[in-house]
């Protein structure tokens, strides 16, 4: 993993580096796209602090990523990222947390962000990452019938799942 | 050979029967209902996807599907007898097709437009209805990613055709469930 670039943190995110020293991993600007990835263990006083000091009042989006057979191999298989925006600075910042393959699993934000809240369905319903904390952490777009996680990579990709209640009781 | 002519048709007309030939014709009950019902179908349009855009412009005037009596384009089941499939059916809408399809009187008529709605199309994946088949039974399907608007005119005059030739009892019946 690289070193942290506080140069570029404080520059983009001032006072940022010094509050959340112990969470940043590592910070990556990809032609102007700040991204940091962060422990996964306080990530909620990491959005709660994005969201109430440094103003970024909008999670824009909230998915999942699955990388498996990645090249490089990454730290987790499984990743969350959080997209912010700043509707007052005109500023987006990335977060990242990598979550292991046995037990994905993180502090829901639906408290924090009301977005997070059908966000976090889809990356349960898509990705089987399990929010704790949420609700209602149930299938949002797969049907009731779907037994697996379908974005996945190791999820056979012509793997079509029939509803069972669709089929009329008397054929067709 | 005078014989054999006079078998079918008379040689004189009555005056009686001269009138008649002049102002009526015959015809079968059956093929009179046909023709009646092929030329005014109201349309439902189920669009999800492209394939709908398509159908906009061939109910509109360039097209103008209403040279073929079916463009009064109806988006309650209740008003409609053949309901056009236009796009993607994922697996969680087949059940609102189908409902669609059962709220629809009688007589009733399917078409899949475009790939999607006949086969899944390329969307050979974990959440697209692998042709909407399974779900209703279609009369007609239109192939092309989307269709061209001749080819959905095409499809109406195939299930024009298709409603001709059948007959007006067995039509209803077709969709009963038969339980095999």
């Amino acid at each position: 993993m690289s070193e942290i670039d506080t140069n570029l943190l404080e520059n983009k995110l001032p006072g940022f580096a010094e509050e959340f020293a112990k969470e940043i991993l590592q910070v990556e600007d990809y032609r102007g796209d700040l991204s940091i990835v962060v422990r996964p263990d306080c990530i909620r006083k990491l959005v709660m602090g994005l969201k109430q000091k440094f103003g970024f009042e909008v999670l824009m989006d909230l998915f999942a990523m699955d990388y498996l057979k990645w090249d490089p191999p990454t730290p987790e298989r499984f990743a969350v990222i959080y997209n912010f925006y700043s509707l007052s600075k005109k500023r987006r910042v990335r977060l990242k947390v990598f979550l292991n393959e046995e037990k994905p699993e993180i502090d829901s934000a639906h408290d924090l962000y009301a977005s997070a809240n059908w966000f976090e369905r889809e990356a349960w319903d898509l990705f089987g990452i399990n929010f704790k904390g949420h609700p209602h952490l149930k299938r949002i777009l797969c049907h009731d019938d779907f037994e697996g996680h379908p974005l996945r990579k190791d999820y056979p990709s012509d793997g079509y799942q029939r509803l069972k209640s669709a089929i009329p009781a008397a054929g067709i | 050979m005078t014989q054999e002519k006079s078998l079918t048709k008379p040689a004189v007309l009555t005056p009686e029967e001269a009138e008649v030939r002049n102002v009526a014709f015959t015809t079968r009950l059956e093929d009179f209902i046909n023709w009646s019902r092929k030329n005014s179908l109201w349309p439902l349009p189920f669009g999800t996807a492209c394939c709908a855009i398509e159908y906009m412009s061939v109910v509109s005037s360039h097209y103008d599907i209403s040279r073929f009596g079916a463009e009064v384009v109806r988006f309650s089941p209740r008003q409609s007898d053949c309901i056009l499939v236009l796009g993607t059916v994922v697996e969680k809408m087949g059940p609102i097709l189908r409902q669609i399809y059962d709220q629809m009187l009688e007589p009733k008529w399917v078409i899949a437009v475009g790939v999607c709605a006949s086969s899944g199309g390329f969307y050979r994946a974990y959440h697209v209805l692998q042709g909407i088949d399974q779900i209703v039974p279609v009369d007609v399907y239109v192939p092309g990613c989307p269709p061209t608007p001749e080819g959905i005119i095409y499809g109406m005059m195939k299930l024009q055709e298709k409603i001709s030739k059948g007959g007006i009892v067995r039509e209803r019946d077709r969709h009963k469930l038969t339980g095999k």
